[in-house]
């Protein structure tokens, strides 16, 4: 379904975020990316819905393709017509539209207006809360709930591939679990998912399969259950001795109530 | 009594026509970011090409083909010149907006020439009396259409996926194009609208009791951008208040210009700028804006 060969890209013709990254996403598949800060997972998705340019990046070499049609050129919103949708990190919800507007704004990639109503009762099925406060303004909500938010406007345009970057950041360890839950849901209904993940214990739990993204090259990859039983995965990413901190402040890693005090890892974060 | 009834309904036939012309730089403002100095010359277009075309198409004719042409001239500038300029600094991009300005208003001013150009308004230079109280028939008229167009310009806002589109790319561009939303077609139908809306504008400034089209309208015109930044240069809520401030005040200062004497003569052309920098020193951000005029 989406498929990245020896991608390449650079900010500002000299950050290399990188630096011959190969990943393939199946169909109907979920696959996580797991890596720490600055390895390059949020380049990744941007390579992949055409919103590089607005952070002065580019794709020096390598090739990104959907379903066999490359997606290099192409803009954003004839990647999300293509249908490929970036929930984006930090959720960046419309906070003073409201709920109900936040997801019209999500089906505005779309002219279909059938699919929109079906996706629309998608969405508030899937996240009753939305639907009882569908008129209250979004920056009320919860860390939680803006994040369900952001998943539920993201699925408006009837993404067959949904690209979800850390949905688990900054939320409660019990929050990571029903956003898992998500995950499992949106999957079963159809829908393919590239999750993007810090917390790796959450993630290989949902996913199929795994890449572990490092200095911009995936150093890693195979199923996820296979994955998490690695030495590596286990020490860095699932917290047996390691542990990163985020740059948004400390990230509850959902793991870190079995893991006690865990040494900070230093991965190569400014690799210009 | 009657004398500030009076000065009062004529500041808010001037201050609607502000509005106008404010709502369409707020919008331009919101959708990429741009402050378009260029407004008065937008403006001025306006009324100009309404002059020249009412002699072959008529009056409505000239003034349907003048609010377009005005339009079409807005999208242009956006198209043509700041779509290639993403990204750069916001001054730059104002900078260039003034530079246009520049270009038309030179280009204008030789066109217009010494003469007065008047639109031949069918309501002419009528004057209605509600009461004792007097108020020209292109004024009254004025503050008819401009309500009308500032509701439908709100119920847009609102309810119409221009509008959503268009409050969703104000608060986060990225976000908006990861939805699908085109941020160029945004920024486009903006700059169309901030044409329209100066066209009108102009449509009405220009008649009675204003002399007729000179290239001092638009420095009038330019009034409306202390009305938009002391509204908060991001609502569009307070481009409306702001324009009837600005022109309310306006009419009182001029009309009770005996009175102020010591402020000096002509103290009713520099009140707009008076009201926003004591609306300024109170709220930085205007009386309804969200965030500081440079955004990072
Ligand atoms: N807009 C940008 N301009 C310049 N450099 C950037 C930009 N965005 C990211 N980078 C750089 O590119 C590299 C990869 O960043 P990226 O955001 O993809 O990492 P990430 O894996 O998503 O990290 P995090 O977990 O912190 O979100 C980093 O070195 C980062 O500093
Ligand atoms: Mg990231």
């Amino acid at each position: 379904m989406l498929s990245v060969r020896e991608m390449h890209v650079t900010y500002g013709g000299t950050v290399r975020a990188l630096r011959g990254a190969d990943l393939e996403v199946a169909d109907r598949q979920v696959a996580t990316v797991l890596g720490s800060n600055g390895a390059g997972k949020t380049t990744l998705l941007r390579a992949t819905s055409g919103t590089l340019r607005l952070h002065r990046g580019r794709i020096d070499s390598g090739s990104i393709t959907f379903d066999g049609t490359d997606l290099a050129g192409k803009d954003p919103a004839q990647i999300v017509g293509m249908g490929i949708v970036q929930v984006p990190e930090g959720r960046r919800i419309f906070t003073r539209l409201t709920v109900e507007e936040n997801l019209r704004a999500g089906g505005l990639g779309s002219r279909d207006r059938a699919a929109k109503a079906t996706a629309e009762r998608r969405v508030y099925d899937l996240f009753p809360v939305l639907a009882d406060r569908r008129s209250s303004r979004a920056g009320l909500f919860s860390g939680g709930e803006q994040q369900m938010l952001a998943i539920g406007r993201g699925l408006m345009a009837n993404p067959k591939l949904l690209l979800l970057d850390e949905p688990s950041l900054g939320l409660a360890p019990q929050m990571i679990g029903r956003i898992g839950e998500v995950i499992r849901e949106i999957h079963r209904q159809g829908t393919a998912v590239l999750l993007v993940e810090q917390n790796a214990t959450m993630a290989l739990a949902v996913a199929d399969t795994a890449f572990v993204l490092d200095i911009g090259k995936v150093s890693l990859n195979g199923p996820a259950a296979e994955l998490a039983a690695t030495d590596a995965v286990q020490r860095l990413y699932l917290g047996h001795g390691a542990t990163e901190e985020s740059e948004h402040g400390p990230v509850d890693t959902g793991a870190s109530a079995t893991n006690p005090p865990r040494t900070t890892r230093t991965l190569s974060r400014w690799s210009a | 009594m009657t004398q500030f009834l009076s000065l009062l309904l004529n500041g808010i036939s001037l201050g609607v026509i502000y509005s106008l012309i404010a709502l369409g730089f707020v919008v331009i403002f919101k959708s990429s970011e741009v402050v378009s100095f260029m407004h008065g010359s937008l403006l001025l277009v306006g009324a100009y090409s309404i002059v020249r075309l009412q002699d072959p198409l008529g009056f409505w004719g000239g003034a349907l083909a003048g609010i377009a042409i005005t339009g079409i001239l807005g999208l242009l500038v956006d198209r043509l010149l700041l779509a290639r300029m993403r990204g750069a600094p916001v001054i730059s991009l104002a900078i260039l907006t003034i530079g246009v300005d520049i270009v038309l208003i030179t280009e204008l001013t030789r066109l217009i020439g010494p003469d007065i150009l008047n639109i031949n308004h069918p309501w002419g230079g009528q004057v209605l009396h509600l009461g004792s109280v007097g108020i020209t028939a292109n004024r009254a008229l004025a503050i008819v259409v401009a309500a009308v167009l500032i509701a439908a310009f709100f119920a847009a806002f609102k309810y119409s996926n221009w509008g959503v589109a268009m409050r969703a790319a104000a608060e986060d561009g990225e976000a908006a194009a990861l939805m699908g939303i085109r941020l160029g077609r945004v920024s486009a139908l903006a700059w169309v609208v901030g044409g329209v809306l100066a066209a009108v504008a102009g449509l009405f400034l220009v008649g009675s009791p204003t002399p007729g089209v000179t290239p001092a309208v638009a420095a009038v015109a330019l009034r409306a951008f202390p009305a938009a930044i002391l509204g908060g240069l991001d609502s569009t809520g307070g481009a409306l208040v702001g324009g009837l401030l600005i022109g309310v005040a306006e009419s009182l200062a001029t009309g009770y210009q005996d009175q102020l004497a010591f402020l000096g003569r002509g103290f009713g052309s520099v009140v707009p700028y008076v009201v926003m920098i004591a609306v300024l020193l109170v709220r930085p951000s205007g009386l309804f804006g969200t965030r500081e005029l440079t955004r990072v």
